[in-house]
């Protein structure tokens, strides 16, 4: 049976605070980071903004490009390393705002950055399974970098939202592979604020061993090369690790650069690569074939191959597009009102 | 601060926004009431109030309540919505010193409460500048 993206959606907060705004701060040389690690800018989102809130409108855009019955989505799987609370499923939330309780599935997923991809390959399983008609996977996250580290200039908030279904399909799931070790690059501990990094070990025998070599089994089991895809995305923990995963692959620029949202967005963590397959599907025609690999530190990389197919053109502009969001009507803040809405001021406790 | 039980009974009209639509006049009531003040009918249907609307009136809270502090000035609108419902909500994300009268404005979901640092988290609508 044919499984697939039935609907897609995404979410991009619209404040940003600039690379130069950060830099200033901390002293930094602004310009080596813009190059070293190609970013410019960065979403933020607003105190009233989360997990759950960006999940619920990315959800909404998914449904409307859908077009179904909310009641007939059979599970709701959200990956984010920032949930809300602690003790209290995201899932249940944002079901009940879309209108998907109470016949239906729920847990939260967690796994880095990669918890939203495997909440795709889950979400899309139990479709291919015949265990329900459609399921609702969803990448988001608003995630914190220490005041004055390198994931300050990055952590940054989005959500997408992908409705998997075996009817009216936009971009069928021809392949699947994931990659798993366990590699201690990346952590956050319980009660702590912010994560932790391994500095330097983060790239080779991390991201890069992962990326590389779940997208090196994803082609050899689908018996595939760079050369039969139109357009590929990996996980943007910055600017240049995508684009040089990418090139020691065989993938062109043009083919990364549509859903390389990174340099303006900043790393979206769950919501990375699912964001940047968002971004594809907008522009992407019926035959094209997508590459996508995703990456969570811990580690793992899960790989999905897409076939896009004529119903694509149906849906695109029903809801809007991760583009459109990303440059339309941005709201540049500084580094204190910054501070202030990512909670980094000590303050008084509450009375 | 609203209460666990009163948040969690709101959740068809905070997180859905459910209205009660009269099958005797078409009147739609938010929140859905027992009897249509209209035609004193007292058969509805669920429907979903609009997503988009204008700001028919709006005031800036610069002295908020205790809960709101962190957020304040913020400003507080009727918005009228496509349906003819006019909702009272937050406007957010928007330049307060150019938010005017007749701006188009949509519905987004939002955290709108918490209480304190332990307490649960209360979802709903606020609305933000379209397009
Ligand atoms: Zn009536």
């Amino acid at each position: 049976m044919e499984v697939g993206i039935v609907g897609y959606g995404a979410y991009v907060p619209r404040h940003r605070i600039k690379v130069e705004e950060i830099a200033k701060v901390w002293g930094a040389d602004a310009p080596s980071y813009k190059r070293g690690l190609m970013l410019q800018e960065k979403s933020v989102p607003t105190p009233d903004q989360d997990t759950i809130t960006m999940s619920v409108e990315a959800g909404r855009h998914a449904l409307v490009r859908a077009g179904i019955d909310p009641a007939k989505i059979g599970a709701i799987y959200i990956g984010s390393e920032s949930h809300p609370y602690a003790v209290k499923p995201s899932g249940t939330v944002v079901a009940e705002a879309l209108g998907g309780t109470p016949d239906i599935h729920c847990a939260d997923f967690e796994f880095a950055c990669k918890a939203g991809s495997e909440a795709m390959f889950v979400s899309l399983s139990l479709v291919r399974a015949g265990e329900m008609d459609f399921a609702l996977a969803i990448g988001a996250d608003t995630s914190q970098g220490a005041p004055g580290d390198a994931l300050e200039y990055s952590a940054s908030a989005g959500a997408a939202a992908f409705i998997f279904g075996h009817e009216n399909i936009a971009a069928v799931c021809e392949t699947t592979y994931s990659y798993t070790t366990d590699t201690p690059d990346f952590w956050r501990r319980e009660y702590q604020f912010y994560p932790r990094h391994a500095g330097r070990y983060t790239g080779e025998p991390a991201y890069f061993k992962h990326v590389l070599s779940c997208a090196r089994g994803l082609m050899e089991k689908a018996n595939v090369t760079p050369d039969d895809f139109r357009w590929a995305v990996f996980h943007q923990p910055n600017g240049k690790f995508p684009m040089r995963a990418a090139k020691e692959l065989g993938f062109s620029k043009e083919k990364v650069e549509q859903g390389w949202l990174v340099p303006t967005l900043g790393n979206t963590y769950s919501g990375s690569s699912p964001m940047g397959l968002t971004a594809i599907l907008d522009k992407a025609e019926p035959g094209d074939k997508i590459f996508m690999v995703s990456y969570g530190s811990g580690a793992g990389s899960d790989g999905f191959i897409w076939r896009v197919t004529d119903r694509i053109r149906e849906i695109q502009d029903k809801a809007p597009q991760t583009r459109e969001q990303l440059e339309n009507n941005p709201i540049y803040i500084d580094y204190g009102t910054y501070a202030k809405y990512r909670g980094k001021i000590r303050k008084l406790a509450e009375s | 601060m609203i209460g666990s039980a009163r948040y969690w009974r709101e959740i068809p009209q905070r997180y859905r926004y459910e209205a009660g639509k009269c099958t005797g006049c078409d009147k739609i009531f938010f929140p859905p009431r027992n009897v249509c003040s209209k035609c004193r009918g007292q058969e509805f249907e669920t429907v979903t109030l609009a997503k988009n609307g204008e700001v028919e009136a709006f005031t800036i809270i610069r002295v908020a309540p205790s809960g709101f502090q962190d957020e304040s000035p913020y400003a507080v609108g009727v918005i009228r919505l496509e349906d003819g419902v006019k909702v009272t909500a937050q406007i957010t994300d928007c330049d307060l010193e150019k938010l005017a009268i007749g701006d188009q404005v949509s519905r987004e979901f939002r955290l709108v409460q918490q209480d304190g640092e332990s307490g649960i988290l209360c979802y709903g609508y606020k609305f933000v500048p379209r397009g």
